[in-house]
């Protein structure tokens, strides 16, 4: 167990003896990671931020229940979980639409886009606010299992593992659309990856 | 043993996360030696994820720790009415 999870197990029995102020601390640095699982789910800023401050009050007010069996995170990240479906579900109730469908395989082609002329990414170019604002919108237009599987992964930072068990499925589920949440990432933003620089053949005037 | 592109990008996203086997991956080493196109597709799914995981590219709405905190203190408040380990839920 590491000092930070030695910590929070300290702070969750003060907060639970009555010490509720220290929930402000102990929530805070889970903050963005709940809004992004949120955000995975229902893809849109204000609800995500509603179902964020519903997460955090409901965590708030089941901590007794917590166990330690998953670690702090992942717990939190089933309960972000829990309230984006729900939100979702009542979208689609209200909508009476099927909004998005999760079927557990996507027909699709998954090889990654090749790249000609290719010459290591300036780094002023990965700085270049479009290739943000592109990743961003390849990211939203994901199908949901595999942009959820990837906020949780890449965005978030959580370990195979634990990706599995907020989301309740297996480890190998997980690797697989997380694959293919990356190969299908690659190929959107490979036309703003590209460089326009000369390839490394005739750069220095000649093929070596 | 040859590894062609095809074998490599398949398991592209778990030699990033280094989760292929040893050998496999000196495979794949071996392959990216020689194979620029391979090279290109790994460095720039690499690029892709280093971007993600850089905090400015998804940001937070503005004031959303604050209304967080503020909403969270209301409800400190309420649960204070009650005595611990007596509240609902």
């Amino acid at each position: 167990m590491g000092m930070k999870e030695t910590n929070e197990a300290g702070l969750i029995a003060r907060i639970l003896g009555g010490e509720r102020e220290l929930f402000h601390e102990l929530i805070r640095p889970y903050e963005r990671m709940v809004y992004l699982t949120l955000f995975s789910i229902v893809k849109n800023e204000a609800d995500a931020e509603d179902g964020a401050q519903e997460a955090v009050i409901s965590v708030f007010r089941n901590l007794k229940s917590f166990r330690g069996e998953a670690k702090f995170s992942t717990w939190l990240t089933m309960i972000a979980i829990n309230e984006g479906r729900k939100r979702l579900r009542k979208a689609k109730s209200a909508a009476e639409e099927s909004i998005e469908e999760e079927a557990e395989e996507h027909e699709g082609d998954y090889t990654p886009a090749p790249l000609t002329d290719w010459r290591e990414i300036p780094l002023e170019r990965l700085e270049r606010k479009e290739i943000r604002e592109a990743l961003r919108r390849a990211v939203k237009e994901l199908p949901g299992i595999y942009r959820q599987v990837f906020t949780l992964r890449d965005l978030e930072e959580l370990n195979v593992e634990e990706t599995a068990q907020a989301l309740g499925l297996s480890a190998n589920v997980v690797k697989v659309r997380l694959h293919r949440a990356r190969i299908l990432l690659q190929k959107r933003l490979v036309p703003f990856l590209k460089t326009t620089a000369p390839a490394r053949r005739g750069f220095f005037g000649r093929a070596s | 043993m040859k590894l062609e592109c095809k074998h490599v990008w398949e398991h592209i996203s778990e030699y990033i996360d280094k989760s292929v086997d040893f050998q496999l991956r000196e495979e794949i080493e071996r392959h990216l030696e020689h194979c620029e196109i391979c090279s290109a597709i790994l460095d720039s799914t690499r690029n892709i994820l280093v971007l993600t995981a850089d905090e400015r590219t998804f940001e937070l709405p503005v004031g959303y720790s604050s209304r967080l905190h503020e909403r969270l203190k209301e409800e400190i408040e309420k649960a204070k009415q009650v005595p611990p380990g007596d509240g609902q839920g």
